[in-house]
């Protein structure tokens, strides 16, 4: 095998060694990409660099990232979630407001059941019912919003007595000096990461994503399959709502309104493709961090915080674009 | 069974939205004595245009296989272009907001066709971007207009029926003929049902693409403007979650996200369903946030309903 | 009426040609596609085009359409040198490809599809209902089509959409049509239709080029026969002039012979038994015997619900009436995992969606549907998998740089291998193929046939469903005929005539009404 392969070798060498920049470009671009920007934030930030406003960053960004863990696991089984925003602000809204009735113990639980019921939701309806994910999960954002909005009738939430209960460890804790949201976005991501790759489980949601009908006919359980996705999806929702709630101990109604777009612009800017199939949680976690420290970045250079919203539109098409060029070997379609 | 089947679908088919409309209809004139009256009835009329505008634009990019996430996004900078340049002169004002829409909609038909990524990816970004934009703009302030002539057109009628409901059927009305007997309609159809059959038969898919683009774009831009000539001002905030209700309003009409199925007459059915259901609860006194859930779960039954009326069930294999 | 009785050939017709491909040469990154390739075609004739899959002929029609662009050589077309930018350009030339992949729209109207990209139209680009409506009818008429102009596409079936796709062709006064495997989805009640369009078109002086892997078309329709072999020109016969093995050495460079000796010989007990199963409207009171060691054919033609019976055992379909047994106790799958579990093993009838998972590499399609037995509570084990793919991959003589590679890649026959060896790792009791040749070049053919027949004698109980008749009367030891949802007939595959098998597939004989079925 190895003697055919270099008889043909030289006649191909200079394309190879071409490809193999561009292979290693495409397949680690996104971490290049991530390096070069903080090396030109830190030209023009001294701060940026410093230990403290890395794990600022880091602990703003675990939000997003908790959720983005678990809406790439959706899209890798060939879905999307959209309802993740919702269910944030319904997790949220949710545990801070039972924290005073039932204690915080009963309150967490209460939580992560009830989102995991919304997520059973979801996956009963995309998986088990084989409904088109986009619609179903855009249904549930507006039926969760609602239901929010019922519950508290408008009106916003909170803990009175913040100093006083363990609750505040989720938010505001730290562990060995590290914060604990970032502590439990890294354990979550490793954890599922470690699941999607070197699991059973997890090469049969690649195979679903990958193609849906063939995973049937190998004996995968498909519905199944989709609809624990949308599981791991509410339960990272329900983490995520167990930082924020703690701390903010206070919620308004609307908070997590359009997480979701930020947690896909993360998952698709670390180079996970909607389509199912493909991708990485390191990946994720890594889109995540650039859209965490473009923001504290230019925060930092002295642009206003929505500048961050604009340099975003530009890169995560860009990021698209180059990663589709590369494949097609060449910069633009070619349809007219 | 087969004959409830035959009711929804081949040539002369109802549309079910349009019972849904009825029944709703039916339903809110015994609940609600004010619901039938003339005043209401362009009152929904006036209330949907806004939705009911970019809906219009919307249905055309989705039947185009492509989606645009950015409308939102697109209207509120249309709003405050239309408020905020009045210094300049009404006319100017208004042309450079209608300008704005179609601008940033060729923007986003231009990447989709050149670049060929993914059209949610790429309007996802440019509803994140966009609102930048409108926030340098206006600098996180809300506008209000000085111009009453401006503020007056969102409130004017002609005869018993406000400007805006006219607007509105207008545009529907042409847009449906647009969709429905031009080259340019049939060939959105084409490019959304079988891109790389419609590439093959020399149909040129990425103009017809940023058309739609182009369209949409200035559909929100429009409502955009009549929304701020109806408010008499504009936030920074205008248009937040519109593209969820639009693209609400266009699957209950029955377009397809796959592309290559949809009608205007479906749109205006999906659209016109919201308004009457906002309305009617409201005069029913249900608090606003109901709407979303009974929103969400119509949404939700839509798609089961249309799944089962669709498969064929002996095709299909059990998955 | 049968095309495999009319293997006459014809005469070659004696004209200018009126296309002519010379030195066309095309390379994409890393390979070449083609070198320096001639052909060409004479008006009114038919030339047919062989060649293994990969060998070039799909590529050299895209660059005569118009799809890909040559890097060297010249299309002549009519005396004059022609340059086609785009498959419309071409078309207008007098060139049409239809094609293999179904490129209609569905959710339009006949019309529409046939017009697609050239409606009329009236001032204000509005189309012109009535103009196509009258062109569209005229079209229909000339081929005697029994579908309306405002039929949505969506609707018809695969035979009458691929009418469409020929009236296409007719728009623009075509030169040159060329069919790329046209009866690939056609049942034989629907070929002779085609053939006689074929007919036609030639009478009216337009030069057809012919792509199929099936010899006895070939020999039916042709004039003469090119082939190809690895993007690489071999030759031109006339076809009244030579044979099937000389075209099989052309094409593979060696001559190939069906082995019907080594079937195996020695059965064990009942594997699969199916006692009147059905499926509403798709098959009725369907009864066979599988035993260990044995390999029954399944003989029918396309839609006469094979395919369903197979998807029916795997647990993909629930049967109304009727029951299936495994090893002697009745099962009832729910899904396909069941089955799955239970022993059985499908290798469905359509590779790249059903079989295979194509943006995976080839280590993980293998290991896919035994991933339990690669792993321990849960977690994979990467050396078994490994293990699992180098023992399959030699012993089928898979062809592929590495286990990292994309089965997207790889060629059809070693991709239907890698689906072959996902089931063998499972090891199964039964062992259902579907159509387990289709598409795939004669060389690996031969090696799939060799190893069904292996793995019959290592005591696997094989059902192999196919529509070609020299698959299954080279492999079976029964056969099992079906027509129109229902077992018509049961042979002994050693003494069965060919004229028999065709007559209880085709109905012919049987006394039950198709009707009964379908109602």
């Amino acid at each position: 095998m190895a003697s055919a392969e270099q008889t043909k070798q030289p006649v191909l060498k200079g394309r190879v060694s071409r490809a193999g920049i561009l292979g290693f470009l495409s397949a680690q671009g996104i971490l290049v990409f991530f390096l070069l920007s903080m090396f030109v934030f830190s030209l023009f930030s001294e701060q940026f660099l410093s230990q403290s406003n890395i794990m600022t960053v880091v602990r703003q960004a675990s939000i997003i990232g908790i959720i983005a863990v678990g809406v790439t696991v959706v899209i890798i089984g060939g879905n999307l979630d959209l309802s993740v925003g919702s269910m944030l602000s319904f997790a949220t809204v949710l545990v801070v407001d039972l924290h005073d009735k039932i204690g915080p113990m009963n309150a967490i639980l209460v939580m992560f059941a009830l989102t995991l019921l919304l997520g059973a939701v979801n996956g009963f309806l995309v998986g088990l019912m084989r409904l088109n994910s986009l619609i179903v999960t855009l249904a549930m954002l507006s039926v969760i919003q609602g239901l929010v909005l019922i519950y508290s009738g408008g009106q916003n939430v909170d803990i009175a007595n913040q100093g006083g209960t363990w609750f505040a460890f989720f938010g505001r804790g730290y562990v060995l000096g590290i914060a604990v949201p970032v502590l439990l976005f890294g354990l979550l991501a490793i954890l599922v990461q470690c699941l999607m790759s070197y699991t059973g489980y997890g090469r049969r949601i690649f195979a679903v994503g990958g193609n849906p009908m063939a995973a049937v006919y190998s004996g995968i359980r498909k519905n199944w399959c989709v609809f624990s996705t949308y599981l791991i999806s509410a339960f990272c929702v329900a983490c995520a709502a167990l930082v924020l709630g703690s701390r903010v101990m206070g919620s308004q109604n609307n908070v997590g309104q359009g997480y979701e777009l930020l947690v896909l612009a993360g998952i698709i800017l670390g180079g996970t493709s909607l389509l199912g199939g493909a991708g990485s949680i390191w990946k994720t976690v890594i889109g995540v961090l650039i859209l965490g420290f473009i923001q504290n970045g230019l925060l930092l250079m002295g642009y206003p915080y929505y500048t961050q919203w604009i340099v975003t539109w530009v890169i995560i098409i860009l990021a698209v674009w180059l990663d589709l060029a590369n494949k097609r070997k060449r910069l633009l379609t070619t349809h007219s | 069974m087969t004959s409830i089947k035959g009711f929804f679908r081949g040539k002369a088919a109802i549309q079910p939205i349009w019972l849904f409309v009825i029944a709703i209809f039916i339903f809110f004139s015994f609940m609600s004595e004010y619901f039938l009256s003339l005043g209401n009835i362009t009152n929904i009329l006036v209330q949907t245009s806004t939705i009911g505008l970019i809906a219009l634009g919307m249905t055309y990019v989705m039947i185009n296989g492509n989606i645009d996430l950015s409308v939102g996004a697109i209207l509120g900078l249309a709003a405050s272009l239309a408020v905020g340049l009045q210094d300049h002169g009404l006319t100017i004002a208004i042309i450079a907001a209608l300008a704005s829409g179609m601008l940033l909609g060729a923007l986003n038909g231009l990447v989709v066709w050149k670049t060929g990524v993914n059209a949610f990816i790429v309007t996802l970004g440019a509803m994140l971007g966009i609102r930048g934009l409108i926030f340098l703009y206006t600098g996180e302030q809300s506008f209000y207009s000085m111009n009453f002539a401006f503020a007056d057109f969102g409130a004017s009628t002609i005869g018993p029926i406000p400007v805006l409901a006219i607007i509105f059927l207008l545009c529907t009305l042409v847009m449906h003929l647009v969709l429905t007997r031009t080259g340019h309609g049939r060939n959105t159809f084409a490019v959304g049902g079988n891109p790389e059959a419609s590439i093959d038969a020399g149909i040129r898919l990425g103009r017809h693409m940023m058309i739609n683009f182009i369209i949409v774009g200035f559909f929100a831009a429009l409502a955009g403007v009549l929304l701020a000539s109806q408010m008499g001002a504009a936030t920074p905030n205008l248009g937040r979650d519109y593209e969820l209700w639009t693209i609400t309003a266009v699957v209950l009409g029955g377009t397809k996200l796959t592309g290559g199925y949809g009608s205007i007459t479906g749109t205006l059915g999906g659209v016109l369903a919201i308004g009457i259901l906002r309305n009617g609860m409201n005069l029913m006194q249900v608090p606003a946030f109901y709407v979303l859930v009974v929103l969400g779960v119509i949404l939700i039954s839509v798609l089961i309903i249309d799944k089962k009326l669709n498969v064929p069930s002996t095709k299909e294999v059990r998955i | 009426m049968n095309p495999v009785q009319a293997i006459t050939g014809r005469q070659p017709i004696d004209a200018e040609p009126i296309l002519k491909l010379e030195g066309i040469t095309k390379r994409f990154p890393g390979v070449v596609a083609l070198n320096k390739v001639d052909f060409d075609v004479r008006p009114g004739e038919v030339h047919a085009l062989l060649g293994e899959n990969g060998a070039g002929k799909s590529t050299l029609m895209k660059v005569l359409a118009g799809k890909h662009q040559a890097n060297e050589g010249r299309i002549i077309l009519g005396g004059e040198e022609m340059e086609f930018e785009n498959p419309k350009h071409a078309k207008r030339a007098g060139v049409v490809l239809i094609h293999q992949e179904q490129s209609l729209v569905p959710e339009m109207t006949v019309a529409e599809n046939i017009y697609l990209g050239s409606l009329p139209k009236k001032w204000g680009n509005r189309v012109d209902w009535r103009r196509l409506r009258e062109d569209t009818n005229r079209i229909l008429e000339t081929l005697k089509c029994s579908f309306q102009h405002d039929d949505l596409v969506g609707s018809l079936s695969i035979a009458k959409k691929q009418m469409v796709e020929i009236a296409r062709a007719l728009v623009f006064t075509p030169r040159v049509v060329v069919f790329d495997e046209p009866t690939a989805s056609l049942t034989d009640h629907e070929k002779p239709v085609l053939y006689d369009v074929i007919q036609s078109l030639c009478e009216q002086g337009v030069g057809i080029v012919y792509i199929s892997h099936r010899m006895d078309e070939i020999f039916h329709l042709s004039h003469r026969i090119s082939v190809l072999r690895d993007g690489e020109y071999t030759g031109t016969v006339n076809t009244c002039s030579t044979n099937e093995d000389e075209v099989t050495r052309m094409m593979i460079g060696r001559s190939l012979e069906l082995d019907h000796a080594s079937k195996p010989s020695e059965f064990g007990e009942n594997m699969l038994e199916l006692r009147n199963l059905s499926v509403k409207r798709l098959f009725t009171d369907v009864s066979l015997n599988v035993r260990r060691g044995e390999i029954i054919g399944m003989y029918g033609l396309v839609g006469a619900g094979r395919s369903e019976v197979a998807e029916t055992i795997f647990g993909l379909r629930s049967p109304s009436g009727g029951e299936i047994l495994l090893d002697g106790e009745v099962v009832n799958f729910r899904n396909s995992h069941d089955a799955v579990v239970a022993g059985i093993a499908l290798v469905p009838e359509d590779r790249k969606d059903q079989g295979l998972i194509l943006g995976m590499n080839c280590r993980d399609n293998m290991t896919l549907a035994g991933l339990k037995t690669v792993s321990t509570m849960g977690f994979m084990k990467r050396a078994d998998e490994r293990a699992v793919y180098d023992k399959y991959h030699q012993a089928m003589k898979i062809k592929t740089p590495s286990w990292r590679q994309k089965v997207g890649n790889l060629s059809g026959g070693n991709q239907q291998k890698i689906v072959i060896g996902k089931w063998l790792h499972t090891h199964p009791k039964l062992l259902i193929l579907d159509e387990p040749t289709r598409g795939i070049d004669v060389g690996s053919k031969a090696e799939i046939h060799a190893l069904v027949k292996d793995l019959a004698k290592s005591g696997y109980a094989v059902l192999v469903i196919s529509s070609e008749m020299p698959e299954v009367l080279g492999l079976s030891n029964r056969i099992i005929a079906m027509y129109d949802g229902r077992v018509t007939a049961e042979f002994d595959g050693d003494s069965v005539s060919e004229d028999e098998l065709v007559q209880a597939i085709t109905g012919m004989g049987t006394p039950t009404p198709a009707a009964a079925v379908i109602g």
